[in-house]
C-alpha cells in the first residue's frame, strides 16, 4: 500500500541539513586527497558516525521485535575496556577483537534470556544492564583510564583502506550483509512478525522466542564492536565516558530512519540515513558554533517533531489534508 | 490471622524489601563499627535528600504505568536557573523558587500531554524532555554558579533537634515530601486512579475514571518533584550546578523498583520507595564505611537489587 520509499523523510532531512551547511560554509563539502587519503568534512561525518550507525543496526533489529535495548552505551564501556585489558596483556587483536565482541554478545544473550525467556518488559530487562554495566566497566580497568598503544587497534578507527576511512568500510560492509541475510531470506519477515503479533507468530510455528533473543545478542555484538572503535578512536579506554548517550543515539537513529518503536517493520537503509542525519547534525551544530552543552537541544526538538509525524492521530490529520479521505 | 494474611498477600513486595533492608543494615551494624547509631541513619536519608524526593514523583509515574527519564536533567536545570536568577538577577529567591516549580511542572504537563494526546512512548518523550532541560540548563551557563544569598546558609544550617536525635534540613524535605506523597498516593483519589490506569487503562477509561487529566497530571506533579529535589539540592550544595543530577533518573527508577512498585505499573507503595531510599543510602554508606570498597560496586550492586527484584516481580505475576 504504501508505494513510496519511507526514506524519503529522514533523506530529506539529511540533505536539508548538507544544503543549510553548503550555505553556511562553502568548504564543507569539499573531500581532498592527501597523502592518497581522503580528507574533508563528509568523511569526518562517516569515521565518527560509524559507531552510532553500528549501535543502530543492532538496535533497529531490537526494535522491529517490538523491544528496545537501553544498555548499548554500558555495553560499549565494557567491551573498550575488555578489548584495554587483553592488549595491555599483551594478546593479539584476533584475541582481543573475540574478547570485546564476544562481552557484547554475553551482554546481549543476558538481556535477550531476560525478555524472551522470562517476559520482562525491553525497558526494564535492558535497565539492569545499564545500571550495573558501566560499574563492571570500571570494575575491568580498575577505575583507570588505560591508554593503548597499538597502531593496529588504533587503524581499526582512524585507518585507511585504498583511500577510504576504515571503519565506515566495516560498518557498510555490515549492513550489506545484515540487508542480505534479512531481505533475502525470511529472517527479516520473521522478525517483523514476532514484532507485530508474538502469540500469533508462535501459532504459525515461528520459534518466537529464540527469534527476539537472537535480536537482543546481535544488538549486544554491535554494541561489542562499536565499544572496540571508541575505544580505538581515543587510543583509551574511559569506563566512565566511553559510549555515553550513544544509546539514546541510537535509538534516534531508528526512528529517524522510520522503523516503528512499536515494532513490526523495520528499515535497514532508514537507519543508516538516520544516524547520518544524527551526526551530521551533531557536525552542523559544531559548525555553527552552538556550544557542545547546548546541541541537545536541537536533537531533541528532532525526536519530538519525527515521534508526532509517526502517530497515527498527526498522520490522520495530515492523510485527512492530503487526500481526502483515508481508509 | 486472616486479616494479616490478606496484608500479607497483598504487600509480600513491601515486606520483602523491609526484610532486605533489614538484612543490609543488620549486616553493615554487623561489619562496621559505629555504623547502628541514629546519626548513620539520619545520614540515609539526608544524603539522599534530592534522589528521594525525585523517587517520589517517579513513583506516581510508575503507578500510572509510565516512565519519567527527565527528572535528572530537570534537577540540574532548577540548580542553574535558581542559582542564576538570585545572584545574577538578584530575584527574591521565593519568586526565582515558584519559577523553578513552574517550570518543572510545566514541562512536565506538556511531556504528558504530548504523552497522552498523541500515544507517543513515554520513555521518547521524556528522554527528549531531559535533553531539552538538559540543554537549557547549559545555555543559562556552562560553569557552576555559588550562592551567597544568606537565606540559603540559614536554611541549610538549620537542624531539628529531637533528644539524642538530629535531623538535618535535608531529611525533614525528604520526610516533607515523603509523607505528602504518601497521602497521595494511598489516600486520594487521583493516587487511586493512577493505580487503575497502570494496571489497565482501557478498563479505567470505561470505569469513567479522569484518564487523559491524570495522566498529565502525574507527569507535572514528577515535573514539580524534580524541580523541588532541584532546589534542595542547590541548598545542599551552596552553588547551582547546570551538570547536577546526571543520570540521577537511572537510580530514582531503580529505588521506585526495589521498593516493590512494578514497573509496568498498577501496583506499588509509596513506603517502598521510602525503603527502597533506606536500601540505597545503606549501600552507599556500607561502601563508605568500608574505604576498600570502590565506588563503582555502588552501580553493580544496585544493578543486582534491580535483577533481583524484577525476577521476583515475574514470579509473582506468574503465579497469578
Amino acid at each position: 500500500m504504501r508505494t513510496s520509499s519511507p526514506v524519503r523523510w529522514p533523506l530529506a532531512g539529511l540533505a536539508a541539513l548538507v544544503l543549510l551547511n553548503a550555505v553556511h560554509d562553502p568548504g564543507f563539502l569539499k573531500v581532498m586527497l592527501l597523502d592518497g587519503h581522503l580528507y574533508g568534512v563528509p568523511v569526518d561525518i562517516l569515521t565518527q558516525g560509524s559507531r552510532t550507525m553500528l549501535a543502530a543496526l543492532g538496535m533497529t533489529l531490537v526494535i522491529a521485535t517490538g523491544g528496545i535495548d537501553l544498555s548499548v552505551g554500558s555495553v560499549v564501556a565494557i567491551a573498550g575496556a575488555v578489548s584495554a585489558v587483553l592488549l595491555q596483556g599483551g594478546h593479539s587483536l584476533a584475541v582481543t577483537l573475540a574478547g570485546a565482541i564476544g562481552a557484547g554478545l554475553l551482554a546481549g544473550s543476558i538481556n535477550g534470556t531476560l525478555v524472551a525467556r522470562l517476559g520482562v518488559q525491553p525497558i526494564v530487562a535492558t535497565l539492569i544492564l545499564m545500571v550495573a554495566g558501566r560499574g563492571v566497566a570500571q570494575l575491568v580497568v580498575d577505575g583507570q583510564v588505560i591508554i593503548i598503544q597499538r597502531p593496529a587497534f588504533a587503524y581499526l578507527a582512524n585507518g585507511f583502506l585504498l583511500g577510504l576511512p576504515f571503519a565506515p568500510l566495516l560498518v557498510a560492509a555490515l549492513y550489506g550483509a545484515a540487508h542480505l541475510v534479512l531481505r533475502r531470506t525470511a529472517l527479516g519477515l520473521f522478525l517483523e512478525a514476532v514484532g507485530d503479533n508474538e502469540t500469533a507468530s508462535r501459532f504459525a510455528g515461528l520459534a518466537a522466542a529464540r527469534i527476539k533473543a537472537g535480536a537482543y545478542v546481535f544488538c549486544g555484538g554491535c554494541a561489542g564492536l562499536a565499544g572496540v572503535l571508541a575505544a580505538a578512536n581515543i587510543r583509551a579506554a574511559d569506563a566512565y565516558r566511553a559510549g555515553e548517550n550513544l544509546e539514546l543515539d541510537a535509538i534516534f537513529a531508528v526512528v529517524v530512519g522510520g522503523t516503528a518503536l512499536a515494532g513490526g517493520r523495520f528499515t535497514i537503509l532508514g537507519t543508516a540515513v538516520g544516524a547520518l542525519l544524527i551526526q551530521t547534525l551533531t557536525t552542523t551544530m559544531y559548525n555553527l558554533g552552538v556550544p557542545p552543552a547546548v546541541a541537545p537541544v536541537p536533537k531533541a526538538l528532532l525526536i519530538i517533531g519525527v515521534a508526532l509525524l509517526q502517530s497515527e492521530k498527526i498522520s490522520r490529520w495530515l492523510g485527512g489534508l492530503g487526500r481526502g479521505k483515508t481508509a | 490471622m486472616r486479616a494479616w494474611q490478606r496484608f500479607a498477600g497483598r504487600n509480600l513486595p513491601l515486606l520483602v524489601t523491609a526484610l532486605i533492608f533489614a538484612a543490609l543494615f543488620g549486616t553493615a551494624a554487623h561489619f562496621y563499627d559505629g555504623f547502628f547509631t541514629a546519626r548513620v541513619f539520619i545520614g540515609l536519608l539526608a544524603d539522599n535528600a534530592f534522589l528521594g524526593i525525585a523517587a517520589v514523583g517517579m513513583t506516581l509515574v510508575i503507578f500510572a504505568g509510565g516512565i519519567d527519564l527527565s527528572v535528572g536533567a530537570v534537577i540540574g536545570f532548577t540548580s542553574i536557573f535558581t542559582a542564576t536568577l538570585i545572584e545574577q538577577h538578584h530575584l527574591a529567591p521565593g519568586l526565582a523558587w515558584a519559577l523553578a516549580l513552574a517550570a518543572g511542572a510545566g514541562l512536565g504537563a506538556g511531556m504528558g500531554g504530548l504523552i497522552h494526546f498523541f500515544r507517543l512512548p513515554p520513555f521518547l518523550i521524556t528522554l527528549a524532555g531531559m535533553f531539552l532541560a538538559r540543554g537549557a540548563g547549559f545555555w543559562i551557563s556552562t560553569e557552576s554558579v555559588g550562592i551567597s544569598h544568606g537565606l540559603f546558609a540559614r536554611i541549610s544550617g538549620y537542624e531539628l533537634v529531637l533528644g539524642p536525635v538530629v535531623f538535618p534540613a535535608n531529611a525533614l524535605f525528604l520526610l516533607a515530601v515523603m509523607l505528602a506523597g504518601y497521602v497521595v498516593a494511598q489516600h486520594t483519589r487521583f493516587g487511586r486512579t493512577l493505580l487503575a490506569i497502570g494496571g489497565n487503562e482501557q478498563s479505567a477509561l470505561l470505569m469513567g475514571l479522569p484518564v487523559g487529566p491524570a495522566k498529565v497530571a502525574v507527569y507535572a506533579v514528577n515535573g514539580l518533584c524534580a524541580a523541588v529535589a532541584g532546589i534542595v539540592a542547590t541548598l545542599y550544595t551552596g552553588s547551582g550546578n547546570p551538570s547536577m543530577g546526571l543520570g540521577l533518573e537511572l537510580d530514582a527508577i531503580a529505588i521506585v523498583v526495589i521498593g516493590g512498585t512494578l514497573l509496568t505499573g498498577g501496583r506499588g507503595h509509596m513506603l517502598g520507595t521510602l525503603l527502597g531510599v533506606l536500601i540505597f543510602g545503606t549501600i552507599q554508606a556500607a561502601i563508605l564505611f568500608d574505604g576498600r570498597l570502590s565506588s563503582w560496586w555502588m552501580r553493580i550492586v544496585v544493578g543486582g537489587l534491580l535483577l533481583v527484584f524484577i525476577l521476583l516481580q515475574r514470579f509473582f505475576l506468574r503465579r497469578k
